[in-house]
């Protein structure tokens, strides 16, 4: 029975990763209604930048995360401004071309800068502090509530800013924002700018746990596009759900079922399971319109 | 009779295809200029071309109140910001977000929050319905409340120009009546001036001051409504009726 | 074409086959092994170009068939004693079923969920790979060592001695010009019509007798069974299969390929097999993570810049040079 507990617990300390991931995925897909293959990259050059800020530059672990999360927003948006906005109206076939050599640009920039050693990233939240409790590590409770801040602070921003809802207004139908006066391109700037941000926080919470290398997200990219799957590619906070179910899932299918050196495997099907049985998620919103 | 906005020689492209041909027409300030004309005749795409949605060439200026303005050129939200609200053909809300946040995002340019409220308001007292549904999802409401809303959203502007097109399509005539009744009230109680685009030509010249009859991208008439309207050979040549 | 211009092209057309016929003696036998390399990369490439350039299914994971028809190969080879030539076959009709199998989900994802789909699949395959249970049959994490196959008999030219890479250079193209012939046979008539008004207009594609379940998977099916022959002879030709050999990187490295030569190009597949064999070589020498950058830049540059690839770019400056020339 402990066992079993601590399956589900760690479980979802893992999946409030997976679930940040997903979200950042949602947010932009629901804006340009493109998949950013690219964002598990992202996420590990801007954990690499924090990483030089504490160990090269010595800098406080605070400073280095908030920095950090600040020039990952800033480099979000740029990437949408400078590579993608040219190519809004392009075939899709483009568009996932030039996220997958995005994909590849960012691996490189992590391998070129940082080089390819595994290096240690330790947690703001020591082994021995008293956070610590009996299913869940220090660290684990830390991350989860970092997270939980973050995705509390990015959902009242889209329910109560004006900013938030004009971000809301264009992703749902451009062409009538542009119509009240709505930047529209800023704004798919903009969620790119959060989507980096967020990635940033979930790459730093997890290095220390699997420790920090350029292919260090490959396998989470996978599970936040299960999770963002699953809870529905146009619901965020079902994506975060999604992500905790993936999370629990991997523990318990891995622990009783299948053993833990097929993870990527159970992902792929559950991605390609919920794709062909229920496209819309688990809880998908049907957009009801009336013609 | 003072001119709000003037169109002068203006064409316009969809990419290299030209729909409109160095066309001129003019609104007048406070009063309700319509333009008619049978499918594909470049209506809609003449308020595109007016909020720059669609690439033009020729001249658009707007009397904004400190002096005319250019509009070719400028970005859409430039002229949404100058007082220009297009309500587009299809009524275009957003179906997923509430009847009031709808609203409020007409609002959006605007800096003057307290007043907002009051205009949102003001939009419920012309159309009870929209009071009624205003936590509903948008896209719940029937064709004639979305198109109530529509109008509703493009008001919050509080509008120098507001741009109509076809706000008769696919409604039932009731609602319809009901419709244009209000924006005949609009235009006489707050003084917005509109520009209406109708392919119901008969509801548009009872509701209009002046008319233009557009036929393939070029002015092939136009003239005081009432005139028009009562002008036999031209309403059986041009209008069908 | 004028007569001129025929008596041309037969005379350049020859001059190419007695080139490449003595290509492997004018080179050391680790050149020859990067051609060989190059050609069963050519007709990977070509297959993915079936399935996302003439058909438009997106495929992030063509990777994974390389990688099962690679294991096809070295199991047949190495357990069942299967010789070297009747493996490929064997190769391309497993990789084939497989395809079709990938084919029924792909039919209902369209765009970028396919191509998500199909990253999932080329992320996950290494895992499954060293998979404990299939281990006796797989090799585990160290894969399954093979002998290179010896040349029939053996003789000099130009010095060099006629190797086991040089008989393989031989043997990949004869194999690489089958594949093309019969994949440009297959497109020139009405399957390759069917295939492009399926990518373009799927709906007025089924109005027109087509269908569309059918069409979709068999593509992905043969898309799959050409990459998994092409997985059987790299096996052949490097003597070697391991798990991390096909992680998604080759997924990646032969969306790069389709992508250099030209979507929807056949003989564009042979430069984007010249491009992803060599280039990672030369970059290598200016740091390890020049290769991704390279590729990265690459696939933007060229989406930005030549969208046709290569082919592409060629067949725009031909038709400039030949209306110079008449203009």
């Amino acid at each position: 029975m402990e066992a079993f507990l601590y399956q589900i617990t760690s479980g979802l300390a893992n999946g409030i990763i997976y679930g940040s991931v997903a979200l950042a995925l949602v947010m932009i897909y629901q804006a340009t209604h493109h998949i950013n293959f690219a964002q598990g990259e992202m996420a590990t050059f801007s954990t690499f930048i924090a990483w030089a800020l504490i160990n090269e530059a010595g800098w406080s672990y605070w400073a280095a995360f908030f920095f950090t999360v600040a020039v990952s927003f800033a480099g979000g948006l740029l990437v949408q401004r400078i590579v993608l906005k040219p190519i809004e109206k392009a075939p899709v076939l483009t568009n996932v071309i030039v996220f997958i050599g995005l994909l590849l640009i960012f691996n490189a920039l992590s391998g070129m800068f940082f080089d390819h050693t595994i290096k240690a990233f330790d947690s703001p939240f020591p082994k021995d502090s008293a956070l610590a409790g009996k299913y869940f590590s220090a660290h684990q409770l830390g991350s989860a509530g970092v997270l939980i801040v973050v995705l509390v602070a990015l959902f009242a921003f889209f329910k109560y800013t004006s900013v938030g809802l004009a971000m809301r207004a264009a992703a749902q139908n451009p062409d009538s924002a542009k119509l009240v006066g709505i930047r529209v391109s800023w704004m798919l700037g903009l969620g790119w700018g959060l989507a980096a941000a967020i990635g940033a926080v979930a790459g730093m919470m997890v290095a220390p746990i699997v420790f920090l290398d350029p292919n260090m997200m490959a396998g989470i990219l996978l599970y936040g596009f299960a999770g963002a799957l699953l809870g529905g590619i146009d619901n965020p906070p079902a994506a975060v759900l999604g992500g905790l179910v993936v999370g629990v899932l991997e523990n318990l299918l891995g622990a009783y079922v299948i053993g833990t050196e097929l993870k990527l495997t159970v992902a792929l099907v559950l991605i390609v399971g919920t794709l062909t049985l229920r496209p819309d998620g688990l809880f998908g919103k049907k957009v009801v319109t009336r013609v | 009779m003072a001119k709000l906005f003037e169109a002068k020689k203006l064409s316009a492209f969809y990419g290299a295809t030209q729909v409109l041909f160095d066309i001129d027409f003019a609104i007048d300030a406070g009063k309700i200029t319509t333009i008619l004309g049978a499918n594909g005749a470049g209506k809609t795409t003449t308020l595109r071309a007016l909020c720059q949605i669609v690439r033009t060439t020729g001249s658009m200026t707007l009397n904004t109140g400190a002096g005319d303005v250019q509009l070719v050129g400028k970005s859409t939200d430039a002229i949404v910001r100058m007082g220009v609200a297009h309500v587009p053909d299809g009524r275009g809300t957003f179906t997923t977000l509430s009847v009031e946040d709808n609203l409020k995002l007409g609002a959006y340019v605007r800096s003057d929050k307290d007043a907002v409220a009051k205009d949102m308001e003001h939009c419920f007292q012309l159309f009870p319905r929209l009071r009624e549904r205003r936590t509903q999802q948008a896209g719940t409401l029937s064709g004639g409340e979305q198109q109530m809303l529509a109008i509703s959203r493009a008001l919050m502007l509080k509008p120098k120009l507001l741009l109509l097109d076809e706000p008769s399509f696919g409604l039932a005539p009731l609602i319809v009546a009901e419709i244009f009744r209000i924006m005949r009230q609009i235009n006489v109680e707050d003084g917005v001036s509109m520009l209406l685009v109708e392919q119901n030509a008969s509801l548009a010249l009872n509701l209009a001051h002046h008319a233009y009859l557009l036929e393939t991208g070029t002015v092939a008439l136009s003239g005081p409504a009432e005139q028009i309207k009562n002008d036999e050979s031209v309403r059986r040549a041009y209008l069908g009726y | 074409m004028k007569a001129l211009d025929r008596k041309w092209v037969w005379i350049w057309g020859a001059l190419l086959l007695v080139i490449l016929l003595i290509l492997p003696f004018l080179f050391k036998n680790y050149r020859v092994f990067q051609f060989n390399l190059v050609l069963v990369y050519a007709i990977a490439i070509l297959g993915l170009n079936v399935l996302t350039g003439f058909n438009g299914q997106f495929s992030l994971g063509h990777g994974a068939f390389y990688a099962f028809g690679a294991y096809t190969a070295a199991i047949l080879m190495d357990k069942l004693g299967v010789p070297y030539w009747a493996t490929l076959p064997a190769a391309f009709v497993f990789c084939f079923g497989f395809g079709i199998l990938m084919g029924f989900p792909a039919l209902r994802l369209a765009g970028h969920f396919l191509a998500l789909a199909t990253f999932a699949l080329a992320l996950a395959v290494p895992q499954l790979l060293k998979y404990k249970h299939i281990e006796h049959l797989t090799g585990g994490v160290q894969g399954i060592v093979l002998t290179k196959p010896e040349p029939p008999f053996s003789f000099r030219f130009l010095d060099q001695p006629f190797s086991s890479d040089r008989w393989l250079y031989y043997f990949t193209l004869a194999v690489a010009a089958l594949m093309f012939l019969l994949v440009w046979n297959l497109l020139r008539g009405r399957v390759g019509r069917a295939l492009i008004a399926v990518r373009d207009h799927p709906i007025a594609a089924t109005a027109m007798g087509i269908n569309l379940t059918l069409f979709k998977s068999m593509t992905f099916g043969v898309s799959a069974g050409i990459t998994g022959l092409a997985g059987a002879l790299g096996a052949i030709v490097v003597a070697f299969v391991s798990p991390d050999s096909f992680t998604v990187n080759l997924s990646i490295f032969l969306l790069v390929g389709v992508v250099v030569g030209g979507l929807a190009s056949i003989p564009g597949a042979i430069f984007g097999g010249i491009f992803i064999q060599f280039v990672p070589n030369i970059a290598d020498e200016i740091s390890k993570s020049a290769p991704a950058a390279i590729y990265g830049l690459v696939l933007i540059g060229f989406m930005y810049l030549l969208p046709m690839g290569v082919m592409g770019g060629l067949y725009k400056l031909w038709f400039r040079l030949r209306s110079k020339a008449s203009g």
